[in-house]
C-alpha cells in the first residue's frame, strides 16, 4: 500500500505511523462526562468499507494525515492535512 | 457414531462402507431456544458445551459461509496459558486444560500435542519480567520454567545464539503449552454438538435482529426469519459489523494477520518458538512445513490478505534466530480478520438488549482460548451469569478503567 501525502507526494506505506480512526479530531471537552469520554476513548464504528484514518508522517514530513479509505479493498480514496480538516485541538 | 482403532479397522475390513456424513445438513426450524451466530471455533464450541454440560435443548448455530472458514482455519495453531494479568491468566489455564482432555470429550482426534512452548529472554529486564510472568503462571496453577542458555542449546542446537543481533540470554518455557490441528477443532466440535441435537445451519447469513420492547426475538437470515429465546454473537472480525445491526458500537478494531508456511521439512524443529526481541512465532507441523507468524499489517482492514511489508519483518524475525530458514521457501501465506480489543482481552457479556449476548474481541489470540471461550460463553447463555473464570470479560470494564492490558500500552488495538 502507497500513500500520497499532500507535501511530500507518492510514498511507501512503511513512512508513515498508523493512529487509528479520525475521531482525535473530535476531542470532547474535558467536562463532556465519563459517557462522552468512553465512546471517543474506547467505541468505534470499524466499517467494513470507507473509513477516515489518521496517519503520522513519521519518516517524512511529518504532517498528521486524514486518510479515506477502503477497509475491504484497501484503495485509498483520498489523503488530507489533518489540520485542514477542521482539528479541535 | 463412535470413532474409536477398532472402527477403523472394522471399516477397512468391510470396504469403508459404515462412515456417515460427521454431522447432519438440517432445513432452519422456526424457532430455538439458543442460536449461536458464528459456525467458527467459539460458536461451534459454545454450542457444543450447551448440549453437553448445560443440558440445553434447540440449539441451532447459524454460518454465512462453511463452518470453520474463519479464523479457526486461518491461525499458527498454539495452545498455551501463559499470561500475566489476573483476569487472563486462570482464564487461559482453564483452556489448556480443556484442551487436555478435548479429545476424550468430543471423540474426534484433533491431534492435540503438548510439545512446549518456549518465549526467548535477550536482555535482562526482559528475564525480570518473564520471571514475573512465570511466577504469576505457577500462582495459577499453570507451569512455567526458567531455562538457561545451555539448557536452550541443548534442546535447540540450531537458533543463533553466538553472533545474533539480539543474543539469546534464556528463555520462559510452558512444556504442557504447544499446537493442535487447527480445522479438526472446529469438526470434532461440529460433530459432538450434532449428535446432541444441535443444528449447524450453513450458508445462512445473519442480515438483522429483530427486538421488541428492548428484548431480541430472534434475528432475520438469508434464509428467513428465525426466533430464538436467547442469541449469542461469535463472529471475531466480523463483530462491529454484525453488532452494528442492533445499534452497538464496539470497542473493536478489525485488523490483518497474516500467517505464513514453508514447504515441507524433515523433523527441525520440536517445540513452539517465539523471538523476544521482535515479533515472530514458530512451530512445525506434522506435515512437515514451518508455521510461522509475526506482527499485524497495522492498520483497519476487513481484507483476509496482508501486504508486504509486514512479509519483511517477520522474515527478518526469523532469519535472526533460525538462519536455517533462509533455506527453506515459502509455500503459503495468508491473513485472517482480528477483532483486536481496546486492551487487547476479550468480551464475553451481555448486550443492553435482553436476550442479546456478545462474545469477541480475541484479538490473534483467540484460537488458544476456544474450548474455554466456547464453555463460558455456554455458561453465561444457560445461567444468565458469567463463568467464574470469565468474570473479567465485562464490556463495562472499558468505561470503569477497568483494563486487562497485557502490555500497557493503552487504548490503541494495533499495539496489542
Amino acid at each position: 500500500m502507497r500513500l500520497t501525502c499532500p507535501l511530500c507526494g507518492d510514498r511507501d506505506r512503511r513512512e508513515f505511523y498508523y493512529r487509528g480512526a479520525a475521531v482525535a479530531l473530535h476531542r470532547p471537552a474535558p467536562d463532556a462526562g465519563v459517557a462522552a469520554w468512553d465512546d471517543y476513548v474506547h467505541l468505534r464504528d470499524n466499517p467494513a468499507g470507507e473509513t477516515r484514518d489518521l496517519w503520522h508522517h513519521e519518516a517524512g514530513c511529518g504532517a498528521w494525515l486524514v486518510v479515506t479509505r477502503h477497509t475491504v479493498t484497501h484503495a485509498v480514496l483520498e489523503v488530507a492535512l489533518a489540520q485542514d480538516e477542521g482539528a479541535a485541538g | 457414531m463412535r470413532y474409536s482403532g477398532f472402527r477403523v479397522i472394522k471399516e477397512a475390513l468391510t470396504g469403508h462402507k459404515g462412515w456417515t456424513p460427521a454431522w447432519r445438513d438440517p432445513e432452519p426450524q422456526d424457532h430455538y431456544d439458543i442460536v449461536i451466530i458464528g459456525g467458527g471455533g467459539h460458536g461451534l464450541a459454545t454450542a457444543y458445551y450447551l448440549a453437553k454440560e448445560f443440558g440445553q435443548k434447540k440449539i441451532a448455530v447459524l454460518e454465512k459461509g462453511w463452518i470453520g472458514g474463519g479464523n479457526v482455519g486461518r491461525n499458527t495453531t498454539i495452545i498455551r496459558s501463559n499470561y500475566l494479568l489476573n483476569g487472563n491468566e486462570p482464564f487461559y489455564e482453564f483452556s489448556l486444560k480443556l484442551w487436555e482432555g478435548l479429545e476424550q470429550d468430543f471423540n474426534y482426534n484433533a491431534m492435540v500435542s503438548q510439545r512446549g512452548i518456549l518465549n526467548l529472554i535477550h536482555s535482562d529486564a526482559q528475564r525480570d519480567a518473564f520471571i514475573r510472568r512465570g511466577n504469576a503462571m505457577i500462582l495459577n496453577g499453570a507451569d512455567a520454567e526458567l531455562l538457561s542458555v545451555d539448557q536452550i542449546k541443548a534442546r535447540y542446537p540450531f537458533l543463533n545464539v553466538n553472533d545474533a543481533r539480539f543474543p539469546i540470554k534464556g528463555g520462559l518455557a510452558q512444556h504442557r503449552g504447544g499446537t493442535v490441528r487447527h480445522d479438526a477443532v472446529a469438526w470434532g466440535y461440529a460433530r459432538g454438538a450434532d449428535s446432541r441435537g444441535v443444528d449447524i445451519i450453513q450458508n445462512c447469513e445473519v442480515t438483522g435482529f429483530r427486538t421488541r420492547n428492548g428484548r431480541c426475538l430472534g434475528v432475520e437470515t438469508s434464509r428467513g426469519f428465525i426466533g430464538a429465546g436467547k442469541v449469542g454473537c461469535a463472529v471475531a472480525g466480523a463483530s462491529s459489523r454484525l453488532m452494528a445491526k442492533a445499534e452497538m458500537r464496539l470497542p473493536l478494531e478489525s485488523h490483518v494477520l497474516q500467517a505464513f508456511v514453508s514447504e515441507g521439512l524433515k523433523p527441525v524443529l520440536p517445540g513452539v518458538i517465539t523471538f523476544g526481541a521482535g515479533h515472530f512465532y514458530c512451530s512445525q507441523s506434522d506435515k512437515g512445513g514451518l508455521v510461522f507468524g509475526g506482527d499485524l499489517d497495522g492498520y483497519n482492514s476487513y481484507a483476509q490478505r496482508g501486504n508486504l511489508p509486514v512479509v519483511e519483518d517477520v522474515c527478518e524475525g526469523g532469519m535472526a534466530i533460525f538462519p536455517m530458514l533462509g533455506r527453506a521457501r515459502l509455500l503459503r501465506m495468508w491473513g485472517g480478520i482480528m477483532d483486536m480489543s481496546m486492551d487487547g482481552s476479550p468480551i464475553i457479556d451481555r448486550t443492553h438488549i435482553d436476550g442479546l449476548y456478545f462474545n469477541g474481541g480475541w484479538c490473534y489470540g483467540g484460537f488458544k482460548a476456544t474450548p474455554a471461550s466456547g464453555f463460558c460463553f455456554a455458561h453465561l447463555l444457560a445461567r444468565d451469569a458469567s463463568h467464574p473464570m470469565a468474570t473479567a470479560f465485562r464490556f463495562d470494564r472499558f468505561e470503569k478503567g477497568l483494563m486487562i492490558d497485557e502490555k500497557g500500552v493503552g487504548a490503541q488495538p494495533n499495539l496489542h
